[in-house]
Order: C-alpha cells, then sequence, then structure tokens
C-alpha cells in the first residue's frame, strides 16, 4: 500500500481558490471541489477564463454574488489590486434615480411631526449598529404565536382529509384491496392549507430614526418563527435584507442587515422606492398573493403621485395591503398628510405603527380573516 | 465521478456550440461550456434567468444536438410524485379485482403502471433528455424529493423495489428565480446563469429564427427592445418578444405600413401588460427613431 494519495502540485492553486471562497461566505461542498477539478481538466484549460466558467457551473456562486466571486478570482488567479469591500450583493440594492429640478417641499406636517423636516434629497450614508439589547415582551410573543396565527392560504398540494372535495383513489384501492376489491369507503382529499407569504417594507430614512431598530428585531423575529418572510429596507434605496435576517442569532443578522443597507437615517423616497421595488421582476414576484406590510410614516416630499401608482400597483398584487405608520394612534385615525391621503383609498387597513405592541398585535391579528 | 469526455461525438464547448447552432440555437461561450460540462461530468444542467432568456430553448436544443427525445416536465405549485414519477391506474386495477373474481391477481403489475416524465427517463436514459421547467414554480417538498432523483438517478416504487437508471441521464432543469431554490440543489447541478444575449447575438438569432426579416429590422427591433429592457417595465421583453416583433413589424411593412410605423403598430407583441404600455408610449416614437438610426 502506498500513501494516502498527495493532490497534485497543479491543483493546488484551484482547491486554495475553493478555500478563499469558503472563507469569504460561499458555501461549496468537497462534492464540488471535485467537480471543479474535473471540469478543468475536461476544459484543457486553455486560458483563466475556461478555469472562471467551470467555477461558475460546478462551484455554482449565487447570482447576486457573482460580483463577489469575479473578484476573488481576480485577486487569486490573475493577482488583482482590488480588495473585496464592496462586495456583489449589489442585486439586492437598487438605488433610485436622483430627480433633477421639481419642487422640493417637505410635506405639510400638519401632526406638527418635528421630524418631518428631514425628509431631505441628500443621499447621506451612514453605517449603523445595533445594540444587543433584551427581547421585549412584544418580540417575545410574535415568536410564540406567529406558527399559529399567521395568515394562511390553501396551497395546492393534497392531503388526506375526513371530508374534502377529492377522492384518494389511492387510499380507496389499498383499502378495498384487503376486502377483495369491495369499496366500503371513500377516502377523500383535501387542500392543504399553508402559511401566506409575507413582505414587509421598511422605513429606515430619518424621520423613522427611533423606530427602526425596532422595526428590524420585528422582522428579525418573524422571519425565524415563519418561512416565506421577505424583508425590504428603503429611505434613499431599497435593499433586500431577508438573506441577513435569515441567520439565526439576532447580533449576528442585524449586523449583517446593517452592512447591507448604506441609507440609514437618511432622506425619504417612499414613492420611488415602490416603484423601483415593482421595478425588478424577481422583487414585485414577491408581493404576488402576499400579506404586504408597509412600515412607514409616509412623509413624502413633493409630488405624492408617484407613491400613489405604486400603492395601487401594489395593492392589487398583494393579497392584503397593511401601512403601518406612528402617526396613527387609536381606532378612529384619519390621515392628515398628502401622501397618506393620497394612498388611503388602496390600503386595505392603515394602523398604529408606533410601537412593537401595536405591530405585533396587528401582524397576529392578519390571520383572522379566513384563509381566501 | 464518472468522466464521460465526450458523448454523441462532442468533446469540446467548441464542438457543442457548433453543434447547438446547427440545431437553430446560438450558445454563447458561458453556456457552451457549462452544457458541455454537464454532459461530460453526468450532471444535471441548471439553467437560470429572467423569462424569455431562451432557457427552455437551449434544453430542446441539446436534446436535438443529441438526437434524444426531449420529456418535458413542468413544474406548478403542488405537483407530486404521482405527476412526475408514475401513478397506478386505479380504475383498471378496481376492474381488475373484480374480473379476477376467485383467482389471485397482482394489481401492481406492469400493464397497471402509468409512466410519467421522471420514470420514462430513468427506463431509457440513452435515448431521452429529461427538462425540469420552472422548477421555482414547485413547492420546497418537491425540490426535496427531486434531490435523491438528481444525485443517485434511482428511485423508488413502493409496491415494485427500486429501480435505477442503467446510465446518468441528461437531465436539464431551469429555472425563473421567482425565489431562491435550496443550496443542495444548486450543489448536485452544474448551473448557469443566461443573460440576455449581446445585441450583435441577438440580431443573429432574430434572423435566424425568422427568415423573412431583413438584417435592418433585426438590428433596429434588437436595439430597441435593448432599450426597453432598461426601463422598470413589468415584464421585460424576451428574445421570442424581439423575434415576434421583427416579424410582425415585417408583415405589417409588407401589406403597406412605412417603417417607423410598422414598428409601433406592432409594439403589441413585444410589450404584453397595459402598464407597461401606458408608461412607455409617451416615449415611443423617440425610441423607435433612436433604434432605427
Amino acid at each position: 500500500m502506498t500513501a494516502e494519495p498527495r493532490l497534485p502540485r497543479a491543483a493546488r492553486a484551484f482547491v486554495s481558490f475553493v478555500a478563499l471562497l469558503r472563507v469569504n461566505g460561499f458555501a461549496i461542498a468537497p462534492e464540488q471541489t471535485t467537480a471543479f477539478l474535473a471540469a478543468i481538466e475536461l476544459l484543457g484549460p486553455r486560458n483563466p477564463e475556461d478555469i472562471r466558467r467551470a467555477g461558475m457551473a460546478t462551484l455554482a456562486p449565487p447570482p447576486e454574488r457573482r460580483g463577489a466571486y469575479d473578484l476573488l478570482f481576480r485577486i487569486h488567479f490573475l493577482g488583482g489590486e482590488e480588495l473585496p469591500g464592496a462586495d456583489g450583493e449589489d442585486e439586492e440594492v437598487v438605488r433610485l434615480q436622483e430627480e433633477g429640478g421639481g419642487e422640493d417641499e417637505p410635506p405639510l406636517a400638519d401632526e406638527s411631526n418635528q421630524s418631518g423636516e428631514q425628509a431631505v434629497r441628500s443621499e447621506a450614508l451612514v453605517e449603523r449598529r445595533f445594540a444587543a439589547g433584551q427581547s421585549s415582551d412584544a418580540l417575545r410573543r410574535l415568536a410564540r404565536e406567529a406558527p399559529a396565527r399567521l395568515p394562511l392560504r390553501r396551497g395546492h398540494r393534497r392531503m388526506r382529509a375526513r371530508r374534502g372535495p377529492w377522492a384518494d383513489l389511492r387510499r380507496t384501492l389499498r383499502d378495498s384491496a384487503r376486502n377483495d376489491g369491495e369499496v366500503m369507503r371513500l377516502a377523500r382529499l383535501k387542500r392543504r392549507l399553508r402559511p401566506r407569504k409575507m413582505l414587509l417594507l421598511i422605513d429606515v430614512s430619518g424621520s423613522m430614526k427611533a423606530r427602526t431598530e425596532e422595526n428590524l428585531k420585528l422582522a428579525h423575529a418573524l422571519s425565524q418563527a415563519v418561512a416565506h418572510v421577505e424583508v425590504f429596507t428603503f429611505g434613499t434605496r431599497l435593499t433586500r435584507v431577508s438573506r441577513a435576517l435569515k441567520l439565526k442569532r439576532r447580533e449576528q443578522a442585524l449586523a449583517a442587515a446593517a452592512h447591507l443597507v448604506s441609507d440609514w437615517d437618511g432622506g425619504t423616497r417612499i414613492g420611488d422606492a415602490l416603484q423601483a421595488f415593482l421595478a425588478v421582476p424577481r422583487f414585485a414576484g414577491y408581493a404576488r398573493g402576499a400579506a404586504v406590510i408597509i412600515v412607514s410614516d409616509g412623509l413624502e416630499r413633493g409630488d405624492s403621485s408617484a407613491l400613489r401608482d405604486a400603492v395601487a400597483k401594489l395593492s392589487r398584487r398583494a393579497w392584503r395591503l397593511s401601512w403601518l405608520t406612528p402617526l396613527a394612534t387609536g381606532a378612529g385615525f384619519v390621515p392628515q398628510t398628502e401622501a397618506l391621503m393620497a394612498i388611503r383609498e388602496f390600503v386595505d387597513e392603515m394602523v398604529d405603527g408606533g410601537s412593537s405592541a401595536a405591530v405585533v398585535a396587528h401582524l397576529l391579528a392578519l390571520g383572522q380573516r379566513r384563509a381566501a | 465521478m464518472a468522466v464521460r469526455g465526450s458523448l454523441s461525438g462532442i468533446d469540446s464547448p467548441d464542438a457543442l456550440e457548433k453543434a447547438l447552432r446547427a440545431a437553430y440555437y446560438l450558445a454563447d461561450d458561458g453556456v457552451a461550456t457549462a452544457a458541455y460540462l454537464a454532459l461530460a461530468l453526468g450532471k444535471p444542467l441548471l439553467l437560470e434567468g429572467s423569462p424569455g432568456v431562451g432557457k427552455t430553448e437551449a434544453a430542446k436544443a441539446i436534446a436535438a444536438v443529441l438526437g434524444r427525445r426531449l420529456i418535458r416536465l413542468q413544474c406548478y405549485e403542488g405537483i407530486d410524485a404521482s405527476a412526475a414519477l408514475y401513478e397506478w391506474n386505479y380504475p383498471r386495477q378496481m376492474l381488475a379485482i373484480r374480473q379476477a373474481g376467485e383467482q389471485s391477481i397482482d394489481i401492481y403489475g406492469e400493464s397497471f403502471l402509468i409512466e410519467r416524465p421522471m420514470l420514462a427517463v430513468l427506463r431509457a436514459p440513452d435515448s431521452t433528455v429529461l427538462l425540469i421547467d420552472e422548477i421555482d414554480r414547485s413547492d420546497q417538498e418537491f425540490e426535496a424529493f427531486l434531490l435523491e432523483f438528481l444525485s443517485d438517478f434511482q428511485i423508488s416504487i413502493p409496491e415494485r423495489g427500486t429501480l435505477r437508471a442503467a446510465e446518468r441521464p441528461v437531465v436539464i432543469l431551469t429555472s425563473n428565480r421567482t425565489r431562491d431554490l435550496h443550496e443542495a440543489l444548486r450543489r448536485r447541478c452544474v448551473y448557469h446563469w443566461i443573460d440576455y444575449p449581446t445585441a450583435e447575438r441577438e440580431a443573429r438569432i432574430v434572423m435566424m429564427r425568422a427568415s423573412s426579416v431583413a438584417e435592418s429590422t433585426a438590428r433596429a427591433v434588437v436595439a430597441a427592445v435593448g432599450k426597453l429592457r432598461r426601463e422598470p417595465l413589468t415584464k421585460a421583453p424576451g428574445i421570442a418578444e424581439a423575434v415576434d416583433w421583427a416579424e410582425a413589424a415585417t408583415l405589417l411593412h409588407k401589406v403597406g405600413a412605412r417603417w417607423p410605423d410598422a414598428f409601433k403598430r406592432s409594439i403589441g407583441v413585444a410589450l404584453k401588460d397595459q402598464e407597461d404600455l401606458a408608461f412607455i408610449s409617451g416615449r415611443l416614437d423617440a425610441l423607435i427613431a433612436e433604434a432605427s438610426a
């Protein structure tokens, strides 16, 4: 018997490339490394491009991280100088076009809301850190009750049932075989209930500053409690943070989200943000048939027609559209700002979003209406 | 790993690209490389990309190149083993039990088995290509069910035992990425993200697919479609829409419409959403004039 087979010298660079990818957060299985090496051998390789393609095909970096993959490839094989600072999560961020001219009027702040002034046009990019903090009662309640109380829908997969619209031929036949082919009872099937998709759009602009951290904690608790939750933040950009919030530990998840989002506490351009959301087909698909929850004060500067159009479109896609605003206190809330008045007819409800307890209460009440 | 090296005489990405071109599919280097690797390594090929970039067409072309029958499994929410794998013919089984009377009968025999796409491919791996189309439409249960099939190419039918493919079948999966697929699924496949083709390549595709279209028309349509794809539309026009638009405009031109007007009047085959049409209508003239310049 010879010693354990050694890796040929030529293969080392490729294996260390896989290691480099792993260090940078790409999940790559050993079998993929084997396939990578086999692919390189098959292709020749005639040039670096062959190696890059072999890696793309077999190591399968997720599409939104292709930028990061290419960068690491250049650094490893071509000796590139760049540092992987701005990594390739670009596809998850949509920058809103800055429109030139127009009125810069902040919205009428009838509610004497001092932070309305902060709906500014400059794009301030900042990083934000969150304190670890304890779970509040509201968060614990959400984690505990969400699986049972969030809205359901009827799925297209069937399950056994005492009563139901379809006959279960498979089971009926099996039962009848035991009775010499005599059908004693017709087994039935019904559609299985499944959790409805949920879409959270969270305003992280300056006017919502006091609530941002709590809202993200809520989003994290919700993402952990049930599947099919998509979370976006918007201010001067639109950022998908769903993947970050899938991390189990809250500090980690919030730190990852904080790293992705770079428009904390800046201006608000709600209409443009929602338009941008709808313009990416992959994102717009998340709203279809979903319980859509927008957490924003609706302090939109200037013309509210973009906001109106976007909310109308969203409401046609969504199963139910809720607008949670800190301005709404009490049951008989009547919106006073121009923007909220414009969208009032399209949202199913405009309720209090001023405290975690209120938001959680609303989320848990969503499922009370029967699944449609 | 079972490396085949060559299949039906295809021994390099270039050879595959040439063969695909003969089957009327213009593949870029990326698609050709990924498809070649999938064939050579005996792994499934997962093609992901926006709707209308030619994922399904690629699968059809690969089947044509290999001279095999394409078996297509369209996914939808709730698709399960009885639609994808096999189903028993329950009414016939029931009748057989009745007719058999006192004699014993095997109601799980071959004649009662209804073959579905995955079983069909497993039984004839050397003459078929399995296309699992729009896998992102199925639910996670089905994705999990696919994992066993895609790694071992074997399935078990409780009444008959385990069935294994004699050789690794060619399997192609497509996804529009309306949701993120499970990592385990991507890991088992050779993966390729198909982008929209370059203007040059797309013009060649249009001319190849619609032989009546003149080169200048094809270029104008491709330029216009390229501009439309950069707009925030609900449904950006795919390659098929570009081909249709070029054909429709050519047809209108033949029956007497003037050139820029022919494009404008046939916009309905490229943009199929009322909101998109309303959004673009104001700038359509300028866009077409720019594109035909």
